[in-house]
């Protein structure tokens, strides 16, 4: 073909066109949708701590989180306070929740001290500790939000991922698995840290015994599982010294 | 179909039954695999693909005649890819529980290779509309499949429909678990998407002689 369109010359001239307004399309949806798209990320944070607490709209079988319309003013009625914990230091800050753990787990390994956010907030006179957690599953992130009362007993729990198996690991974010975590007990019988094992044969499918610091495992999704196991044991054990000093 | 001609109603006809884009052409089957363990995600890409390869056809086929040959496989990707991200971060900003659900589909849309499939063998070829109802239809024929792939592994595998038990409770032995019955585990692991597909394939052609090929 001897076509204008078959021309070296016109084949990079067309190469950079479409890089250039392509790349501008993309740039500008991104910026353009960027303060929206933030918005929702917080008003996510907002309903994933409220419904570890157990603030949520639950019905019978399926996790169901209170309306993002409602969100931050249920937030600002439940939470009392917001504590960002680095080392022996604890500092009140309202915008905690919006410490972004991954940049802080990489600030970690680089060497920083670490700033842990914890939540506190109260229902029905009861205190609730809410720490958020991350980790990794079998293909990517997997995250969560842990409630707990001041001996590190389990009050409620969520997990979210970034991209686990659906229909199997993608399972951890369902009531049936997250609410096996709830009344389970982070410390072992004579008070040291020993975590929440997501464990195969078990032989507990009710999840009866609280105080065996174990949950029944989802079958197929074992590396799921086993990364759920880490991510309680690394995050939460990095809270035991603020919760000593509430003794 | 009166407001379609003959010919334009074969192009959606066609990819649903003796065309089909996973049966017939054997394409677009990693994703058959990866997503067909639950329903809903099933559902989620079917409808995602049916955007993304009904526009997709009309844009690369609007732009037909200006494509360089040499590097229109590339322009095809870019196309995709940003066809994809737009979406994504549209849903993001304005349906985002949506866009949830469909992250982890995002990178698979785009290395489906059925879109790029028709990209190459219709849309370069053809004008937008022939080109959208192509999409349109192949991207519905891919859909039919992926959901009943998807209805029998997790009606088998998992002994739910759209995440609502339909079999009973297995821990509490009510419904057909009284009896012993017991979910089959293997139905949600990969393999058995493939021999799910298979079934269907040999059942399609035995119904119809013609599409068996003789080597």
């Amino acid at each position: 073909m001897s076509n204008k369109t078959e021309s070296n010359v016109y084949t990079i001239l067309f190469a950079v066109a479409m890089v250039v307004v392509v790349g501008g399309l993309l740039a500008f949806t991104a910026s353009a949708l960027r303060p929206k798209i933030d918005n929702n990320q917080r008003l996510e944070k907002q309903q994933n701590i409220l419904y570890a607490m157990g603030v949520n709209d639950n019905d019978e079988t399926s996790a169901v989180f209170v309306s993002t319309d409602k969100a931050p003013e249920l937030f600002n009625q439940y939470i009392t306070k917001q504590l960002v914990i680095e080392g022996d230091k604890v500092t009140e800050d309202e915008n905690a929740y919006l410490i972004d753990v991954k940049k802080e787990q990489a600030s970690a390994k680089a060497g920083k001290e670490r700033r842990l956010p914890l939540f506190v907030g109260n229902k029905d006179g009861q205190t609730y500790y809410i720490a958020p957690i991350r980790g990794k599953g079998l293909w990517d992130a997997i995250w969560g939000y842990v409630a707990m009362d001041k001996d590190m007993v389990v009050q409620g729990v969520y997990f979210d991922h970034k991209g686990e198996t659906a229909g199997l690991g993608a399972n951890i974010k369902q009531r049936y698995f997250m609410d096996d975590f709830i009344g389970e007990h982070l410390l072992s019988e004579n008070g040291d840290f020993a975590g929440i094992t997501v464990a195969k044969g078990n032989n507990d499918p009710k999840n009866e015994n609280k105080t065996d610091n174990k949950v029944d495992a989802i079958a197929g999704a074992t590396i799921t599982g086993d990364g759920v196991t880490a991510m309680l044991k690394s995050e939460l054990k990095k809270y035991v010294p603020y919760f000593k000093t509430l003794k | 179909m009166g407001l379609l001609s003959k010919k334009d109603a074969a192009l959606i006809k066609d990819p649903l039954a003796d065309n089909n884009p996973i049966t017939i052409q054997v394409l677009g089957i990693c994703s058959a695999l990866a997503i067909t363990a639950q329903l809903e995600a099933a559902i989620v890409m079917s409808f995602s693909v049916l955007f993304v390869l009904g526009i997709g056809n009309v844009v690369i086929s609007l732009m037909r005649n200006i494509i360089p040959s040499k590097i229109r496989i590339i322009v095809q990707l870019i196309v995709v890819a940003a066809l994809v991200i737009i979406v994504d971060q549209v849903l993001k900003a304005f349906a985002y529980e949506l866009s949830k659900t469909l992250s982890v589909f995002v990178g698979l849309i785009i290395t489906n290779c059925i879109i790029m499939g028709r990209f190459e063998a219709f849309a370069l070829g053809n004008g937008p509309w022939r080109s959208f109802l192509d999409g349109i239809g192949n991207a519905a024929g891919y859909g039919v499949i992926l959901i009943i792939v998807a209805f029998f592994r997790e009606l088998l595998g998992a002994g739910t429909l759209l995440g609502f038990p339909v079999l009973g409770d297995p821990i509490e032995k009510t419904g057909l678990y009284a009896f012993g019955y017991e979910n089959n585990g293997f139905m949600l692991l990969a393999p058995m998407a493939l021999i799910v597909v298979g079934i269907i394939i040999w059942i399609q052609r035995t119904k119809n002689k013609a599409l068996v090929e003789d080597h």
